[in-house]
């Protein structure tokens, strides 16, 4: 798994919709039609901190995405950025799942794969589960450091420090390589693709992998072995509107506080 | 198996969070349709006087792990997470309830791997119908809800803080009960605590929270704001804009690669309501916004908004809650 000739970090990517699309839902559905769609902006955190260490190590950076024909696009759009080749696991089997079912087919994924780390966002922004990448690490047996903001390995790369933030608190965390890390906004700045970015990825090594590849039953992988279902989606229930206070700052203060205490009674 | 509901409550400082209070109210609930009995998992170190809160919190029971090595301050994912795993096994729960905070979810992710059960994240709503655990997880950043079933039990479940009411802990003392902790072989761990939260409230569970975006200009324009979050016990939140600017820090950040939040009130100060922004505060409550551009997008939301600059408005605030507190 470790492999000592060349140093190879995989990143976790998923495609979702672009955080500026609005979601429609209709009949119990999401409207998939009209919205753009990018790699998981945590995943791009991911992605360039690969990157990074690509460019301080060598070595090679390979994205694993499981997702519909479609994620393809999105796929291009990480070796855009430079990554290397892609394991695509592309199959129906995989599809509708829970974040069990699809931890379940990244990890025999991985376990096929040559890493000396790897990447991923700490959540993806659809449906913000924020679990499978952590329930990879568990499957896999190996350590997990979650929603980190730096990463840095040792010169033996045997094992890494980072620093991660969580619910209003900042740890200094220890870890022995191989790992997976979550990437947490703040961790680095995404780059851009360049033209020559975007031309090259055309040509760039995208292996499709089946079920039948990782020696899974269909039957623990995507809506067949899903626990979770989601039964149906609706909009959220529209806020009634408000209420403009006018005035000079004085006198609408005034009134938003007797508002505040009076009408709405939080204060 | 019987159809007990287990809830993991988190402490912090030696008192459990308020979500773990939260979360009985939502296990009440449950338990109408499911039956069966409430007990409460707590680990960590120096938990006697957490342990005795929770006991009195209208539970069953109260299992304790208690280790110096469970230590927020030492936090180690796998051991901790086997911890927990150890406890589902012992007490059997069909259904384990967590706060969706950073390291609920975290723990949770780990344990629901290590024991191949389901996990929903971050609900707004749990019920037991028709036999099963139905629940309501925002996705999409709340732009859409999701209704979610667990085929079977147990499954796992973490709910947003702040959304349920928390019981009072004044009922009488349930029995507690400390659990042998198994030491695990440990590869990531925390070295080193860099940062202690600011505040006991975290953001995400604070009543009230003032926010600032692009619109405060700097560091110094956060005062103004502080000021008047400290009137109304509130924590101070940011948007994008002011974290990236360097203004404030990342944990601060309201939206949808910041934090959800849904207090009481929102105070929404110079910000102008990018659509990622509102996903991560419009389940407030109330919300107010204090910009000086009266076609911000930021009032389609607002409850009540002043069009007005807020390094006026905000003091005018602060000054006028002042007065009316001093009378209370
Ligand atoms: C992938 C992605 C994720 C994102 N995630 C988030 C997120 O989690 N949270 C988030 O907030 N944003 C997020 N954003 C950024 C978001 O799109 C907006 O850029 C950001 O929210 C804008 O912040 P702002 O409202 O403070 O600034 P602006 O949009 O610049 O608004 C500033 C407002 O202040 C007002 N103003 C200026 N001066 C005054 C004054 N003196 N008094 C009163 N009002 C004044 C202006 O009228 C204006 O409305 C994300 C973007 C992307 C692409």
């Amino acid at each position: 798994m470790n492999a000592e000739s060349t140093f190879s970090v995989v990143v976790l990517i998923k495609r979702v919709p672009d955080t500026e699309t609005r979601i429609q839902v209709k009949d119990g559905k999401v409207n998939t039609e009209g919205i753009s769609w990018v790699i998981s902006p945590y995943d791009e955190y991911a992605v360039e901190e690969a990157l990074r260490l690509q460019e301080k190590y060598g070595g090679k950076v390979t994205l694993l995405c499981l997702g519909s024909e479609d994620a393809k696009e999105t796929i291009r759009k990480g070796l855009a950025l430079g990554a290397d080749d892609a394991v695509h696991l592309n199959d129906p089997a995989f599809e509708g799942g829970d974040a069990a079912t699809t931890a379940r087919a990244l990890a025999a994924a991985l376990k096929k794969m040559e890493y000396a780390l790897v990447l991923a966002g700490k959540q993806a922004v659809d449906e913000d589960n924020a679990q499978v990448a952590i329930r990879v690490a568990e499957l896999l047996d190996l350590p997990h450091v979650n929603a980190i903001i730096k990463l840095d390995l040792a010169d033996d790369k045997k094992s890494a420090r980072c620093v991660r933030e969580v619910d209003g608190e900042r740890d200094m965390m220890e870890t022995s390589l191989p790992a997976i890390f979550t990437a947490q906004q703040g961790l680095n700045e995404p780059r851009y693709p360049s033209l020559k970015g975007i031309m090259g990825a055309k040509k760039k090594p995208i292996a499709d992998w089946k079920a039948a590849d990782l020696g899974l039953d269909p039957a623990h992988l995507g809506a067949a072995g899903a626990q979770i279902q989601v039964e149906r989606y609706d909009p959220p229930a529209p806020r009634p509107p408000g209420k403009i206070i006018p005035g000079d700052p004085a006198t609408a203060a005034k009134e938003l506080v007797r508002l505040l205490r009076e009408e709405a009674k939080v204060i | 198996m019987p159809n007990n509901i287990l809830i993991v409550a988190e402490t912090r400082d030696g008192a459990p969070r308020k979500v773990a209070f939260e979360l009985v109210t939502v296990a009440k609930q449950l338990a109408q349709g499911m039956g069966g009995k409430i007990e409460v998992f707590a680990m960590g170190s120096n938990l006697a006087s957490a342990a005795q809160a929770l006991a009195q919190a209208g539970v069953s029971k109260v299992y304790v792990a208690d280790d110096a090595a469970l230590d927020a301050s030492r936090f180690a994912p796998e051991l901790h997470a086997a911890v927990l795993a150890d406890a589902i096994r012992a007490a059997q729960p069909a259904v384990v309830l967590f706060g969706a905070t950073g390291v609920g979810k975290e723990i949770s992710a780990r344990a629901a791997a290590k024991l191949d059960w389901g996990l929903v994240t971050d609900c707004t709503d749990a019920k037991f119908e028709n036999g099963a655990l139905v629940l309501t997880k925002p996705v999409y950043a709340g732009k859409a809800i999701a209704t979610v079933k667990a085929k079977s039990l147990p499954a796992m479940v973490s709910v947003r803080p702040n959304i349920f009411p928390p019981v009072e802990a004044n009922a009488s003392a349930a029995p507690v009960e400390i659990v042998a902790v198994k030491m695990v072989n440990v590869r990531a761990k925390v070295a080193e605590r860099v940062k202690k939260a600011e505040t006991a409230v975290d953001l995400s569970e604070a009543k009230i929270v003032v926010s600032g975006g692009r619109g405060v200009r700097g560091p110094e324009g956060f005062e103004p704001l502080h000021a008047l979050a400290k009137v109304l016990g509130a924590a101070v939140g940011a948007s994008r804009a002011a974290v990236d600017a360097g203004w404030v820090d990342y944990g601060t950040q309201v939206g949808q690669t910041g934090k959800t939040v849904s207090p009481q009130l929102y105070i929404a100060c110079g910000i102008s309501g990018a659509i990622q922004h509102l996903a991560g505060m419009s389940s407030s409550k109330n919300i107010v916004a204090i910009n000086k551009d009266p076609d911000a997008p930021i009032f389609k939301v607002a409850d009540y908004g002043i069009a007005g600059d807020l390094f006026e408005v905000v003091p005018a605030l602060t000054e006028e809650l002042k007065k009316v507190m001093a009378e209370k």
